[in-house]
């Protein structure tokens, strides 16, 4: 494949950002999108020029750590996949692919396509865990949890920290993220002690951090790379609610 | 030189840590608070560690190379965590837990250790579902176990097909928490780059921030490192990207051993290699196995027209497949331990049976299973990994049978530790995949998890206080003493160094130039001749490296191409080690197969009466290393050829 790249490049938090248009021809159709943007920096770097910098690790989808905005989606143009197993398939020989960072302003640009989320840590660290010390715990089985509860839990919890649902988002909105945590702890017997203040202390941060509000668009859910379901949203409203009517 | 003692105390094996716990040193909580503790690595042994250490109450700091601890590669642990729990009822126990891992391991790791994380196991379990861990359940809301490899039991406990992401998120809620009651310290985006010493002791680490590249000093009374495996010396591996061993590199040159660097472990299920712009190599979990069977094809010409693309696997009569691992090995069947899996799988591919364009590659087939419990169990159990491979190879498993070979998995070699977890460094301490303590010459699935939160959270908590109860008296040393000064200028140098060379070859190209050599010369089938020709090439390469590796930018700044050179660099030198140490093992145990050594059916021969030890690695001066032994001694158990038939 031959593919022409329109990638975002900006030196640091300050400077200014530009896109710069890269031409590279002989892409296998099996390479993923990570391993296209290696080829890339193989060639500016032999050409003593600064090969792109963005954030990847794991490479399967799991680390939550790769955040690329392809062709206007977060994760690129394939469903339900972060861009490290977006493959090269998924586009056309000739394609034109424009390749952004993630854009919020909670998330300020590092250098080129690499964001800084650490608001996200900041988020969990405000509640987004259950409050029990090493060796303190009980017998595992004396907590029954219905399967039920346990699989919408799993569904939840299955939330990476990518940051593509803020991404998408229209207003900048990190509520699929924090409703995904406040959801997998509100629907477990050991979460239900804290649930209220976790919840309060949790949208508290995410509103200081200047992430927007909700409008129900969806785009979060519809670009999360693990179909995170909005109904967690849903779950941490009436969480929020029931929590601010009893705390006040 | 430091000496081999292995601290095991007392006792009966079952008796030791209780032993321990009983007899050693505490720290008083108004002591605690004026200890400082590094750790670096924030997966599953590291996260756990700085948790537990701020709940008692010291003062942590705690390192990692990612944008946040939440990304270390424990989270890429797909099946599960074993544990003695025995709720099924089919015969587990502490024992039995001790004893597969033991033999898993080819009788080649030390039974106090393992005896001991068969002990804390169930205390796992409890406190990860205390944390809130969404564990697979049975529709009585308790928690539901299944099988993994070397065991006849059903032990293992899964969150669905990321039982190590949600470990690790446990982990790192834990760790958050702690963060925020200001008793650990996070530093993100920062690479340990070399260990400060101060009169013998590890006394702290120099850090490079990733985002400014500048160098940073930091202080502990202990250090530890949880950095993880050196599986990447492989260049295409299951490891992440930026996994490395620098670390525990670095620690090796002020006089950290390294044990059993030959010890490399080569997972049966992995989608296969497909071309060189590859960068890694994913896994398709070993649980997998409990409902897929693995397959060739019986005729020769049937396999030979699968490659050219004639034959379709699911054209192929039942009759004509060769179901290898059941006829091998009918006790265990699609169960026996990875080692024993990967190296059957690499026999029939040599021997002209492999599959798919490459013939690199035998089937993993659910065709039985789905017609047997129907395709919705089937994508309940593994609906993710179904999903992960059909993206990456653009083929349903469900209709059609996957292709699957071995590949660098996990490294059961590391830092050489005592019964404490502490180095031949006084107060450095080593835990998770980066020491070398449990597995032996194999790990088992489903026990890296256990053994990294073994580790974290109810082994060093103790151990490490052992130690700091020495020290609280020692004050918290200045970082602008000469101590650190001077490891940092020796940090600057190597940089400097580095970036003077200004060559004409890329990182990567060294580093999976040094892949090829290690895959080829010290992979799956090892020799002599092949183990001293591939150190040659090392050297080679090595030499090659320093004289025309080009990383374009500045230090001082983000420098993705230095970060990386930097760990090439250590890689060229471990490569060369871990040849050694193969070479010198005239023997096949476990993940090591000397072909020289083997029985006529082709398995693993053993020599207890000459290798039952540790291979202890000393490092004297570049390519050049001095071995120890620690030999091993088994009180509890009798040492036998392992059989899985």
């Amino acid at each position: 494949m031959n593919l022409t790249l329109k990638i975002w490049r900006q030196k640091d938090a300050k400077s200014k950002g530009k896109f710069v248009i890269y031409k590279l021809d002989n892409i296998s159709p099996n390479c993923s999108f990570l391993e296209m943007l290696d080829i890339l920096n193989e060639s500016l770097i032999r050409k003593n020029e600064e090969p792109v910098v963005f954030d990847h690790d794991c490479r399967e989808g799991i680390c939550g750590m790769c955040s690329l905005y392809i062709n206007g989606r977060p994760h690129g143009p394939d469903d339900a996949v972060t861009a490290c197993q977006l493959h090269m398939r998924k586009f056309k020989d000739g394609d034109t692919i424009t390749v952004e960072p993630w854009r919020a302003k909670p998330f300020p640009v590092i250098k080129d396509l690499m964001v800084d989320r650490t608001a996200f840590d900041r988020i969990i660290q405000e509640g987004g865990y259950i409050s029990v010390n090493t060796g303190g715990a009980m017998e595992a089985n004396h907590i029954l949890i219905p399967k039920p509860a346990a699989e919408l839990s799993m569904d939840a919890a299955a939330c990476i920290g990518c940051g593509a649902c803020v991404a998408a988002c229209k207003n900048a909105s990190a509520m699929l993220f924090v409703s995904a945590k406040v959801s997998q702890f509100a629907l477990l017997p050991q979460g239900r002690p804290e649930a209220k203040e976790r919840v309060m202390k949790m949208v508290k941060m995410m509103d200081d951090l200047g992430f927007g509000n909700c409008t129900n668009t969806y785009a979060c859910e519809a670009e999360c790379p693990k179909s995170i379901s909005r109904s967690n949203i849903a779950r941490m409203n009436l969480e929020f609610i029931c929590a601010k009517a009893s705390w006040e | 030189m430091a000496e081999l003692n292995s601290k095991i105390p007392k006792g009966p094996v079952a008796q030791k840590w209780s032993n321990y716990k009983a007899h050693q040193n505490l720290v008083n909580p108004s002591n605690k608070r004026k200890l400082d503790i590094i750790v670096v690595g924030t997966g599953l042994a590291g996260a756990s560690a700085a948790a537990s250490f701020g709940e008692l109450g010291f003062n942590v700091k705690i390192f990692c190379y990612q944008d946040s601890p939440r990304r270390a590669h424990s989270i890429a642990a797909q099946g599960g965590i074993n544990a003695a729990k025995n709720y099924p009822n089919d015969g587990d126990s502490v024992y039995r837990l001790f004893y597969d891992t033991l033999k898993g391991g080819d009788y080649r790791a030390r039974e106090a250790n393992v005896h001991r994380l068969a002990e804390v196991s169930n205390a796992i379990i409890d406190q990860c579902v205390a944390q809130g861990v969404p564990f697979a359940r049975e529709y009585g809301g308790s928690l539901e176990n299944r099988s993994f490899g070397g065991a006849q039991v059903s032990r293992t406990f899964f969150a669905r097909g990321q039982t190590g992401q949600q470990l690790l998120l446990g982990a790192y809620s834990a760790l958050s928490r702690q963060i925020k009651l200001g008793m650990v310290k996070m530093y993100n985006r920062h690479e340990m780059m070399d260990l400060v010493m101060v009169d013998g002791k590890a006394r702290g680490i120099i850090a490079r921030n990733l985002i400014t590249g500048k160098l940073e000093r930091y202080f502990g009374h202990a250090v530890i490192l949880a950095t993880g495996g050196y599986g990447n010396v492989f260049y295409l591996s299951t490891n992440a990207m930026g996994s490395n061993t620098s670390a525990i590199w670095q620690a090796m040159k002020h006089g950290a051993y390294f044990a059993n660097p030959c010890f490399t472990q080569i997972h049966p299920t992995c989608i296969p290699v497909h071309g060189d712009y590859q960068s890694k190599l994913t896994l398709m979990s070993e649980s997998l196995r409990n409902d897929g069977r693995i397959w060739v094809p019986k005729k020769k010409e049937d396999a030979e027209k699968n490659r050219q693309g004639q034959l379709k696997a699911n054209d192929i009569p039942e009759e004509d497949r060769d179901y290898f691992l059941e006829r091998r090995y009918p006790a265990f069947g699609n169960l026996v331990p990875r080692d024993v899996a990967s190296r059957a799988a690499k026999e029939r591919c040599d021997a002209g049976f492999g599959v798919g364009p490459t013939g690199l590659a035998v089937f993993l087939d659910f065709k039985e299973s789905i017609g047997r419990l129907g395709k919705h169990v089937i994508e309940e159990r593994y609906g993710n990994l179904f999903q992960m491979y059909e993206k990456i190879v653009d083929e349903n498993p469900y209709e059609n049978p996957m292709m699957i070979y071995p590949a660098v998995h996990y490294t059961m070699g590391g830092l050489w530790v005592d019964y404490e977890l502490q180095s031949t460094i006084t107060g450095l301490f080593v835990a998770g995949e980066a020491n070398f303590s449990d597995h032996g010459a194999n790990r088992l699935g489903a026990s890296a998890l256990m053994q990294g939160l073994a580790d974290g959270y109810f082994v060093l908590p103790y151990t490490v206080q052992n130690y700091l109860s020495a020290e609280i008296k020692t004050p918290r040393i200045p970082v602008d003493s000469k101590a650190f000064a001077d490891a940092e200028k020796k940090v600057q140098d190597r940089l400097e160094k580095l970036m003077a060379i200004q060559g004409t070859n890329t990182v990567d190209h060294f580093h999976k130039e040094l892949g090829k050599i290690m895959w080829e010369h010290v992979g799956m089938g090892r020799t002599k001749e092949g183990l001293t020709k591939g150190i040659a090439l090392i050297r080679d390469l090595r030499k090659k490296f320093w004289s025309d590796v080009r990383i374009p930018g500045k230090i001082e700044e983000l420098n993705v191409e230095l970060e990386k050179a930097n760990r090439v660099a250590d890689f060229l030198e471990l490569g060369e080690l871990l040849a050694l140490d193969a070479l010198e093992r005239n023997e096949s145990c476990g993940g090591h197969f000397r072909e020289e050594y083997q029985t006529p059916e082709g398995e693993c021969l053993r020599d207890d009466q000459d290798y039952k030890y540790v291979a202890a690695w000393e490092y004297v001066k570049e390519g050049e290393f001095r071995l120890h032994k620690e030999p091993l001694v088994y009180e509890e158990t009798e040492v036998k050829a392992r059989n899985y038939k």
